[in-house]
């Protein structure tokens, strides 16, 4: 945090300060580390197991937040009797369908009770909500189970439902799940003194019963001592009195289980009772400027604006069907028909109507996983043919660089926005491949786009900060020359192609011809205006007044809103996120600086900062809270929580959406109002996190047979070759440990410091860190050069060799780790090799990110060959190590 | 100059440290901030990380001439890392091209195109493709979209930009859109 995030880490100081205790985390001794007060390093991929160290440390000891567990969480909450766990099964949970690389979730449910997930793959029970009927509808009524039955779809005349929820499952759709299910008024059944066998919290003890802190010494190479000393500091500053906080950067994200890796942080805060409250929380620190904007307000490819699922393709689905599908009976997202109706009216207007179901059928489909990777592969197979690419440097800022280049030299045209000629905009000319002969210019016929981009100095706009925070920055002076905003780019862009297709009568031109699409332009080069599209995003009613809340938000076409968690920034009219009362002259929330989705509130699911009755745990941690004479909740941050529903309500049979949300019910776009220990619904590899061996990993798994996470996506391809298992003969080949870091002084991929002479003189050139035994071991010279190499590629580097990634000792065995910034390319003011060169391919099954923070290769001393002859000692690395298009690709593996 | 007034000597005499009267000249004198000079200031964002320091931008003859912290913001308090205070020179430096360049199939050279005409170029190649590979159905199941065209990036651009963008490939029919978020 200190290298990546500086500014923001003065908070950490500041807590420090008051007596915080600080406990660092990090395969590599970095600034952070300098400044903690116990800094823990681990070996790259195993957090899961370290954290469920924790979690198991937690429930042994009794050191849970009981009343918080009891009051807000599954914990109490009973799972259905087909449940089987990676205790019973080695590895593996229940419902493994290994042939089609996926898990059918049906056992995994609560009893008698589908409850869908709030995020994630939301739609997962759709055929059981949905589907069933349909297909039963289709197959003239014969018999089959009934819509809402737990019952699996694997049989062979449901094969055809098994392959919709796979194909769903695949697209990563995030979203709720469906209205015909558990009906409210039957509440999920609970034992709140959590002895049930079968409920949520004893699943929770048995599953991690095997995370012991040897176990942990052996798998993350922390010594015993040490750990227990981490869990007894974070039990101590959690409780009433006191909150932890866990902060990650997004390199979590980035492992073949790497949403299980925030799963477990998640597990630990709810049984710590850190969830809802001041100080507590898992923060994610995100790179980019407006990286949580343009996940809320997607450009991404299975959501649409507020986390609204990208409809899947189903057969004959209309919008009711959508919604029965992916909408909640209970919680905020019971009014995602409100949401969905006032998002096709931003964008459709009055061509969106009653009768032709608000033009849902104008939105394309999904059919299974269209993410960024598998779409390059399209591009490597011909089929993806035009491809913009907008402020983003993906020719070496995406895994295995070397496919993202092959995907763009297939291309038939390539648009690249940004400042300067970054590598994705000059590969075709200058790229490894044409050095290597693999390509030849001549021959690539892609045609490329460059178009500058404007800077956040020329032009409007408004960038949403890690914590939801939007932020508004004014325009400073015009861009020059050629330059342009996106928002130019985009709207001109739309309105040539709407003029060119004007007056076509094909029904595919419809959607773009209907859109609302007239935005007013200013200036001389006609710019639109930023503030008229904030508005659009806040919304409107039938007025055309801007609305305030996204409870004000209509499903029979009365209002329109471009994206529902936004509804407010423009409340009364007023951008609101151009506030900007002095940090000073507010309290410590400063409620009146930016605008936070939603409705401005600062800390999310703040109700469980009070106890079930509506009183602060403590008045040390006050936050929000129920004032009895006022009736209403009341406090420090905006409630997030309806403001009037006293903590005693206690829904009526047959309340539906936000009504049948309880007094207790502090988690609030849950459809069962409680923090999930157990996720019943929205994963695609289990409802609890489970130790797996990253993709490529020098070690067994030592908890489990099963090496690596079952359904972890891999691409077999002759430049994305897999390395072998630890037990196989060509294993040694590959004997470390490598991850990636970010430094203080760059950027990302580059783009936006490497052309700049100050940051380049503050880091000069690529380089790796190496302990000195490891330089030892390799006759690595500090300063000199090093060759690192993996079945994908090989790149050099500068090495420097220094006692902040030591090597991990335990049990006689030793691993060495190099550390490998991930900031350069061939281009700029300061160059440097690609780390990204050396990565696989190989995703999360949940967000689809690629796992790039723990992997194997070797390292040499000396440059790397030139030309051709990089291939040439690629392939004498995979032959040697007998890597095969099968080579780590296996479901059950380990076995 | 008198030799009493020399600056080794006035450092002895009165400013230890040698940062006050002992540095000064008669240039120095006269030196006046940019940010002092500045014709207005503009309240800006930081567009490097996520973190979303308070940025003050100072204009001078309508050019940014000077880009510092926003003391008044209560994420940052005044402060930016290195790469947010490298700032002026990110909008301002001499590595930002100003020209649209454009790449011929098989040729071996940029040349520069007037942006009116590169943007004809890119909407009639999306029309083409979008012609092209246009798929109403999949599977036996409406689908009503193209997968011959993809978009990448989003995070580095401001959400009413992220906006048009889904809406405009929405109503387009492509769906591989993609960002750093999924990196």
């Amino acid at each position: 945090m200190a290298e990546c995030h500086p500014v923001g880490f003065q908070w950490v100081m500041e807590a420090k300060a008051r007596g915080a205790t600080l406990v660092h985390v990090d395969p590599r001794f970095t600034r952070t580390s300098a400044l903690a007060d116990i800094y823990v390093p681990l070996r790259a991929g195993t957090d899961i197991a370290f954290l469920g160290g924790i979690v198991n440390y937690v429930i042994e000891h009794d050191r849970y937040f009981r009343d918080y567990v009891v009051a807000y969480t599954n914990g109490p909450t009973i799972v259905g009797e087909g449940f089987e766990d990676t205790e019973d099964l080695d590895g593996v949970f229940s419902g493994l369908e290994p042939e089609e690389r996926c898990y059918d979730p049906a056992s995994w449910e609560y009893e008698e009770h589908h409850v869908p997930a709030s995020a994630g793959e939301r739609e997962q029970q759709w055929d059981e909500r949905v589907g069933d009927e349909e297909v039963r509808n289709r197959d003239g009524g014969r018999s089959g189970k009934a819509a809402g039955s737990a019952g699996s779809a694997s049989g062979g005349e449901d094969a055809e439902l098994a392959a919709i929820r796979r194909a769903v499952n695949r697209s990563g759709r995030a979203h709720s799940y469906g209205s015909g299910g558990a009906p409210v008024d039957q509440q999920v059944e609970r034992d709140e003194t959590m002895q049930h066998p079968r409920c949520v919290f004893q699943i929770l003890k048995r599953h991690f019963s095997r995370y012991t802190p040897e176990v942990v010494e052996e798998i993350c190479g922390v010594p015993k001592e040490q750990f227990i000393k981490v869990c007894e500091t974070l039990c101590d500053s959690s409780g009433r009195d006191r909150t932890s906080a866990f902060v990650y950067a997004v390199g979590w994200t980035q492992h073949s289980v790497g949403v299980q890796y925030i799963r477990t942080a998640a597990i630990l805060q709810l049984l710590l009772g850190n969830v809802g409250r001041p100080g507590g929380g898992i923060l994610a620190l995100r790179g980019h400027a407006s990286i949580q904007g343009s996940t809320d307000i997607p450009t991404l490819y299975n959501l649409l604006p507020g986390y609204i699922p990208m409809p899947h393709a189903h057969r004959d689905e209309n919008l009711d069907a959508f919604v029965e599908g992916a909408a909640a009976d209970k919680g905020f997202w019971g009014e995602m028909r409100s949401y969905t109706v006032s998002l096709l009216k931003a964008w459709w207007g009055d061509h969106a109507r009653p009768e032709n179901d608000f033009c849902f059928d104008y939105l394309p489909r999904l059919t299974g996983d269209h993410s960024t990777y598998p779409t390059v592969l399209a591009q490597i197979e011909g089929k993806c043919k035009g491809y913009f690419v907008v402020g983003e440097n993906p020719a070496v800022g995406s895994a295995n660089a070397k496919m993202q280049r092959l995907g763009m030299a297939n291309l038939d045209w390539l648009v690249v926005r940004d400042f300067s000629a970054i590598e994705s905009a000059t590969w075709w000319k200058d790229g490894p491949e044409i050095a290597t002969g693999e390509l030849r210019t001549e021959d690539i016929a892609t045609e490329v786009f460059f178009f500058p981009a404007a800077a956040h100095t020329e032009k409007n706009g408004s960038f949403t900060n890690t914590q939801r925070m939007l932020q508004w920055h004014h325009q400073a002076v015009e861009p020059g020359g050629a330059a342009r905003s996106e928002l130019h780019f985009y709207y001109h862009l739309g309105r040539i192609i709407r003029e060119k297709l004007a007056g076509s009568t094909e029904e595919m031109d419809r959607p773009i011809l209907d859109l609302r699409w007239d935005y007013p332009t200013e200036g001389a080069i006609a710019e639109p205006s930023a503030e008229a599209v904030l508005a659009e995003v806040n919304g409107w009613n039938a007025s055309g007044i801007a609305l305030s809340s996204y409870t004000t938000l209509k499903d029979d076409g009365s209002t329109a809103c471009g994206c529902w968690i936004y509804c407010g920034c423009y409340t009364d009219g007023v951008n609101q996120t151009a506030r900007r009362k002095p940090g000073s002259e507010q309290d410590w929330v400063a409620k009146e600086w930016g605008w936070a989705w939603p409705a401005n509130r600062r800390i999310l699911y703040n109700r469980a900062s009070a106890d079930r009755a509506g009183k602060p745990w403590s008045e040390r941690k006050a936050l929000v809270w129920w004032d009895a004479e006022q009736a209403k909740w009341v406090g420090h941050d905006v409630p997030d929580f309806e403001v009037t529903k006293s903590p005693s309500y206690v829904p009526p049979v047959g309340a539906r959406a936000a009504a049948a949300l309880a007094g207790d019910d502090a988690f609030i776009m849950q459809a069962d109002g409680k923090g999930w220990l157990y996720a019943p619904a929205g994963l695609n590899d289990g409802p609890l996190p489970t130790h797996y061996e990253p993709q490529d990993s020098p070690f067994p798994n030592l908890l489990y047979k099963q090496q690596r996470n079952p359904v972890r996506q891999v691409y077999s391809h002759r430049h994305n070759r897999y390395h072998p298992d630890p037990s196989a003969p060509g294993a040694g080949v590959f004997p470390y440990v490598l991850t990636t870091f970010r430094l203080t002084e760059h950027h990302t991929a580059g783009g936006m410091s490497r052309w700049l002479p100050y940051l380049s003189e503050l880091q000069p050139e690529m380089f790796c860190e190496v302990s000195p035994e490891l330089a030892a071991q390799r006759s690595l010279e500090h300063g000199g050069w090093a060759t690192i190499v993996t079945a994908r590629g090989a790149i050099e580097a500068r090495v420097l060799v220094t006692d902040r990634i030591g090597p991990l000792r335990f049990d006689g065995r030793t691993v060495h780790q190099i550390g490998l910034p991930w900031h350069w390319g061939p281009n700029g003011y300061s160059k440097g090799d690609a780390a990204n060169e050396l990565i696989a391919i190989s995703l999360d099954p949940n967000s689809h990110i690629q796992g790039d923070k723990a992997f194997t290769g070797d390292i040499r001393p000396g440059r790397r060959p030139r030309g051709g002859q990089v291939n040439a000692l690629v392939d004498d690395y995979i032959a040697r190590a007998g890597i095969t298009d099968q080579t780590g690709t296996e479901v059950t593996d380990g076995r | 100059m008198n030799p009493v007034e020399w600056p080794v000597l006035r450092q002895l005499r009165h400013d230890r440290l040698g940062r006050g009267a002992a540095v000064k000249s008669s240039r120095s004198m006269t030196l006046r901030p940019r940010t002092a000079q500045a014709d207005k200031v503009i309240k800006s964002i930081c567009p490097y990380c996520a973190v979303g320091c308070g940025q003050n931008v100072y204009v001078k003859d309508e050019k940014v001439v000077q880009i510092e912290g926003d003391p008044d913001s209560p994420v940052s308090r005044g402060r930016l890392c290195p790469k947010g205070s490298a700032s002026l020179q990110l909008t301002t430096g001499s590595s930002r091209r100003y020209e649209v360049l454009y790449r011929a199939p098989h040729a071996t050279q940029w040349e520069v195109l007037d942006l009116e005409t590169a943007m004809e170029m890119v909407a009639d190649r999306v029309i083409e493709t979008r012609r092209r590979t246009w798929e109403w159905e999949t599977d036996g199941k409406r689908v009503r979209r193209t997968l011959g065209i993809a978009s990448l990036g989003g995070a580095t651009l401001d959400n009413e930009e992220n906006y048009l963008m889904k809406k405009l490939y929405t109503a387009l029919g492509v769906v591989q859109v993609e960002n750093q978020a999924r990196i």
